[in-house]
């Protein structure tokens, strides 16, 4: 099973691998220990690669059709949906595809956080994963430029905007990032190009992503270390491989009902309206997934400050390796970050709810404490946590009969919420 | 399995309807059974057919719909008026062409291929013709407005006369799902104004209702063949994952741990 031991086992096999060991690394792949406790929560990372696929293709075949022009990108749109040969239906899955690719890393992010697998030795893991999700921002956020209707140019004149608030030289950022002195056309080409380049970046990352992984190997529900290959993991094929197929067809069930049966619910309707520089929507709100962090945005009331807390919301993250000072992994064995983490999974609802309402009244009294809050759990309390915390006993080995059954094990297996069934 | 299921359809539940929510403060629409809504669901042909000559002869003098040809009224799953149906359409518009040999433009009778004639020749003669108000392009119009097709229907049959203490500026109406309450389109539908090739009686909420279907096909002219594609997809896929279930079961089956 060890990589070093390989040698194909035809003859020309051997001449290419001693060449190129593309077969020895097709090998490791196959090979690949993985912990046999891994549950369904662990599926996410194949349903992503999934999803980027997907993107990079039905991108590839929607780019052929469309024309990057402020005054022919929403009929070329519509040309797709209407005289393109299953077109709708490209574009549907392009549109879709990209909320489900972000549904899909908010669970992937969201059990990372649970089970501590951002903790050494996966921190570089963690902060590849970190700038795989800010391109994955970038990279949404520019495709719904695009199809310039309203929504796509007023989104875009308020996230350019926001380098305005950068001191002394903010306006000439924001006319070079426009190209001009308003969102327009230069602006769409290059929103295109870029739309065009960051999937492949994010190929790359998804690369060093999966490499990274490789070395230390899977962190898994109970958190500790596996002895790898022992009896706790399982070659990744077939055991992986079949289990991360069966989910991702239950998530393709998802999929296609969002793409079949309600392909517009989670767009914008004012986006089937063709951009008009002189009429400002009633509410500008950007895709759902981006709203948590509007509504940090908006939560604090000076422009400068506002931005800095949003860019910080992101970038503590890739801080949150030093920033949660516990020794134990999962939250299993946490009972207090266990109630933590779930306050703060809804705290990000809340944002995310709030975001999507006008910054007023109620509203903003709601945002504001829910962004002081989610400050506070990173900053306070993780650290915090990590010395104060009583945590459970951790069993020696992930299949508690390898050492004769550990009773801690079982104990702790009973109080767990996410168990493998 | 269980936990994975309840929480991705809380985010889901979170997620899915919030973009829709900004229309609350107005009058509940009025409520239709919609041929077209559901998973098997199809266009009423007859209402389809309708509706275009309720377009043709009211809106159309105001609202352009410029994404659409006069092959699509032939084409399967719109309207499906008959080719020669469908010609006769097209030739009964002038549309303006060329320029010819002599670079002089000229008008011709419409073919199939051509767009639908717009009523004004720009943004700027609309808007001069109608009190400085742009009739919206009617092509994708319900995927346009937050309560899509009810939105429409209602508005139609939303005119009143304004409540005590509204006062309107002229060319300015009443009706009670506008957004603001205030339109600038007059009420245009009132019983039997047109009279329906297939002799149904065109009250307000006939013609309303046939008129709106007309516009979600124009919005979605793939609408049907994507329900049926969406339904085999989706019982393939479920399929599929029955029989990857099982040979996972089996697999696993190999050694102690259960999936």
């Amino acid at each position: 099973m060890s990589d070093q031991e390989y040698t194909p086992k035809s003859k020309v096999g051997k001449w290419f691998n001693d060449r190129l060991p593309l077969l020895t690394l097709a090998n490791h792949l196959t090979d690949y220990p993985t912990p046999k406790n891994l549950n369904y929560w662990w599926t996410f990372g194949g349903i992503l690669t999934f999803c980027l696929i997907t993107q990079i293709v039905t991108g590839l075949v929607l780019a052929m059709h469309y024309i990057a022009h402020a005054d022919m990108a929403f009929d070329s749109v519509e040309h797709i949906m209407r005289d393109v040969n299953y077109g709708w239906l490209i574009r549907y899955i392009h549109a879709n595809g990209a909320s489900m690719f972000f549904l899909a890393v908010y669970i992937h992010i969201f059990r990372s956080l649970f089970y501590g697998s951002y903790k050494a030795p996966r921190e570089i893991i963690w902060i590849i994963g970190i700038i795989i999700y800010l391109l994955m921002m970038a990279a949404a956020f520019m495709g719904y430029v695009l199809p310039w209707g309203q929504m796509s140019f007023w989104g875009a004149t308020v996230i350019t905007n926001l380098f305005s608030a950068i001191p002394l030289v903010g306006e000439g950022i924001v006319t070079w990032l426009w190209g001009g002195y308003s969102v327009d056309n230069p602006t769409l080409t290059r929103f295109f190009t870029l739309h065009y380049l960051i999937p492949f970046l994010i190929l790359g990352l998804v690369v060093l992503h999966i490499w990274a992984l490789h070395v230390p190997g899977n962190n898994n529900p109970v958190g500790i270390d596996v002895k790898k290959p022992s009896k706790d993991t399982v070659p990744f094929h077939p055991y992986i491989v079949i289990k991360d197929g069966f989910a991702l067809l239950m998530f393709m069930i998802v999929f296609a009902f969002f793409v079949f049966y309600t392909p517009n619910i989670l767009g914008h309707a004012d986006n089937y309206i063709e951009a008009d520089p002189l009429v400002t929507p009633a509410h500008i709100v950007p895709e759902w997934y981006l709203l948590p962090f509007y509504a940090i945005l908006r939560s604090v009331p000076d422009k400068l400050l506002g931005v800095v807390a949003m860019l910080s919301a992101i970038f503590i993250l890739a801080a949150l390796p030093w920033l949660d000072t516990s020794k134990i992994r999962s939250a299993v064995f946490r009972p207090l970050y266990k109630q933590f983490y779930w306050i703060l999974v809804v705290d990000v609802l809340i944002l995310g709810y709030v975001g999507a309402m006008p910054a007023e009244g109620l509203y903003l009294l709601i945002a504001r404490v829910a962004t002081a809050y989610y400050f506070i759990h990173f900053l306070i309390i993780l650290p915090v946590l990590g010395y104060k915390e009583k945590t459970l006993p951790i069993p020696l080995s992930i299949t508690g009969s390898v050492l004769g059954g550990s009773t801690n094990f079982a104990a702790a297996k009973n109080k767990e919420s996410f168990t493998i069934k | 399995m269980k936990n994975f299921l309840r929480i991705s359809l809380l985010i889901l539940l979170f997620v899915g309807p919030q973009n829709n929510s900004f229309s609350a403060e107005k009058a509940e629409y009025l409520k239709t059974d919609w041929s077209f809504k559901g998973l098997f669901g199809k266009f009423d042909r007859s209402a389809l057919q309708r509706g275009y000559q309720v377009y043709t002869e009211v809106c159309s003098s105001c609202h352009s719909m410029k994404y659409l040809s006069y092959r699509n009224l032939a084409e399967k799953g719109g309207p499906e008026f008959s080719e020669a149906q469908a010609k006769a359409i097209a030739a009964s518009f002038e549309v303006k062409d060329g320029p010819n040999a002599d670079g002089e433009m000229f008008t011709r009778p419409g073919k199939l291929s051509d767009k639908f004639v717009m009523p004004y020749e720009n943004v700027k003669a609309a808007q001069a013709a109608n009190g400085g108000a742009y009739p919206p392009d009617m092509s994708v119009l319900v995927k346009a407005r937050g309560g899509g097709v009810d939105y429409i229907y209602s508005l139609l049959q939303g005119y009143e006369d304004p409540p005590a203490g509204v006062s309107l500026d002229d060319g300015v109406y009443y009706n009670k799902y506008m957004y603001g309450n205030k339109i600038k389109m007059s009420n245009q539908l009132s019983d039997g104004l047109i009279e329906y090739a297939d002799g149904t009686n065109s009250t307000v909420e006939q013609m309303s209702k046939d008129v709106t279907t007309f516009l979600m096909w124009a919005a979605e002219p793939h609408l049907e063949a994507r329900h049926q594609m969406g339904f085999k997809a989706i019982i393939y896929l479920i399929i599929l994952t029955v029989l990857v279930y099982f040979s996972m079961k089996r697999i696993w089956s190999r050694i102690e741990t259960e999936v």
